[in-house]
């Protein structure tokens, strides 16, 4: 299990990046590597080159203000877990970070490269949806934004262009009056989950005005269900995700039992995420 | 396609345990591979090299990362920890080598060199782990041998060696 021969760059900028991937329709960005070098030893992928964005100053800053953390394209798993402003301004980071693989692989691996992978199992390309967050590109035509909405198109496929490199992610802060939670079952403790569920709730008062749930390994991109009205209704909201859900089969686990463990998750987590919003509210 | 690339060399230095190592790779050379057959750094294992077993785990500027899934090429601006370097200079055991010996922390030793930079760094950071703690600081490597009991017996032994625990 050796990768096949490719050719290596290491541009010093990002429109360098972009240059060099637009002049080869096969070359790949390599970031963190702890998605892609497995590919390559596996031979599931073969790219004639590989741009590495490690040597592009200013890629791994994260930063956060009152509108939400914005994680740049180097930044590891492990720094944007370890920041606490970036726990504070949205808690649901720091939740499911811990979730992402064991600790030696997120200090390698990037935020913003797991979510551009789109990996239907990973928990942060449906943290970036749930929440509506967004991705900044950079390619020859030059910046964009793509909303959490329009980015995952299937299974490690995303809108971006081959010719793109995303520079970083926002994810938007809790609002006032907000909860949130996370759980998933794996089959050992930092494997990708069977089935994950990450929940955000909003309170005006003692009124419950916005529950939404999104779901990690259940479909081939990240889905999310709205549950304002179910909760609303005390009807169960596994009950109802399961409603907007077509949860899929593979090796791990049978469509039946996804279809369980949302039931069961689904429930607890928007239990836990109802307290959380109910506990901020008293400390604030 | 556009080709596939001649296979051309990159002349990179890589600064392993202290001391620099010039040498010269193909960019598909996996840092694994560079350490032990260009570098002649023989102590990191390949076991799995798809990231899960943990056995080629090395200190990347002091933190654990797997040398399975990076590239020699890229690992230049690095300062790199093998298992070779854990030791004293005068080749006195580390705390963490201690403690495998004396809680007979491994038996084949295979995955050995991947626990022993794991749970260096894992001290370093939490100098005295409760016993989840250590299960947990060890988590993410494969040992097909102890069953793991010696292996957070060693975790806890080193945290009381490192603390000049008797
Ligand atoms: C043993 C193991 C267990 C894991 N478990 C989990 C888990 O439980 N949950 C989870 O979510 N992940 C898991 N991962 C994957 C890990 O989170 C990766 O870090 C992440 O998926 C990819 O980030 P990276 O920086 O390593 O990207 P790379 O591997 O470098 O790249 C991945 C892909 O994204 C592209 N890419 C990366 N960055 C950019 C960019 N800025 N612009 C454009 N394209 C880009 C690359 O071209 C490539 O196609 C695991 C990995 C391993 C090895
Ligand atoms: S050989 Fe690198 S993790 Fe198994
Ligand atoms: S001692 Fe043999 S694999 Fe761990």
């Amino acid at each position: 299990m050796k990768p096949a021969p490719f050719a290596y760059h290491r541009p010093g900028t990002v429109a360098e990046a972009v240059r060099l991937l637009a002049a080869d329709p096969d070359a790949k960005v390599l970031a963190g590597g702890q998605s892609l070098v497995p590919l390559l030893s596996m031979r599931l992928a073969t790219p004639s080159a590989l741009v590495d964005l490690g040597g592009i100053p200013g890629l791994d800053a994260v930063r956060v203000d009152a509108d939400g953390v914005r994680v740049g394209a180097l930044a590891r798993h492990a720094r944007v877990l370890a920041d606490d402003d970036a726990a504070a301004c949205q808690p649901l980071l720091r939740l499911a970070l811990g979730h992402v693989a064991h600790p030696t692989i997120r200090n390698r691996g990037t935020t913003v490269g797991s979510v551009v992978h789109a990996d239907p199992a990973a928990e942060m390309p449906v943290v970036l949806r749930l929440l509506g967050g967004s991705v900044d590109v950079e390619g020859p035509a030059g910046r964009r934004t793509i909303g959490a909405a329009d980015l995952f198109v299937g299974p490690l496929e995303t809108s971006l262009h081959h010719d793109e490199v995303a520079t970083s992610a926002f994810f938007p802060a809790l609002p006032s009056g907000g909860g949130v939670a996370f759980e998933e079952i794996a089959r050992r403790h930092g494997d990708y989950a069977m089935a994950g569920v990450a929940v955000v709730v909003r309170r005006e008062g003692e009124q419950v005005v916005d529950v939404r749930a999104g779901f990690v390994s259940i479909s081939d991109t990240p889905v999310v269900v709205d549950l304002t009205d179910a909760v609303a209704r005390g009807a169960d909201p596994g009950d109802a995700a399961l409603a907007s859900l077509e949860p899929t089969a593979d090796v791990h686990a049978t469509a039946d039992y996804r279809a369980h463990l949302v039931r069961v998750l689904t429930r607890r987590v928007v239990g836990a995420a109802l307290d959380d919003a109910a506990s901020r509210s008293l400390t604030r | 396609m556009t080709g596939r690339p001649a296979a051309v060399r990159h002349d990179i230095t890589l600064r392993v345990n202290g001391a620099p190592h010039t040498i010269s790779v193909e960019p598909r050379r996996l840092l694994s591979d560079a350490l032990r057959h260009d570098c002649g750094l023989t102590g990191t294992h390949v076991g799995c090299e798809h990231g899960v077993c943990g056995a080629c785990t090395v200190l990347v500027d002091g933190s654990p990362a797997r040398s399975c899934l990076m590239l020699a090429v890229a690992s230049e601006d690095v300062e790199i920890t093998t298992v070779e370097g854990l030791a004293g200079a005068d080749d006195s055991l580390s705390p963490v080598q201690q403690a495998f010996s004396d809680c007979h922390g491994l038996q084949c030793g295979f995955c050995t060199p991947g626990f022993l930079t794991t749970i260096t760094a894992g001290l370093r950071d939490n100098p005295d782990p409760t016993r989840e703690e250590a299960q947990e600081m060890i988590a993410g490597n494969l040992c097909r041998c102890t069953g793991y009991q010696n292996i957070v017996a060693a975790v806890l032994r080193a945290a009381e060696l490192r603390d000049g625990r008797p």
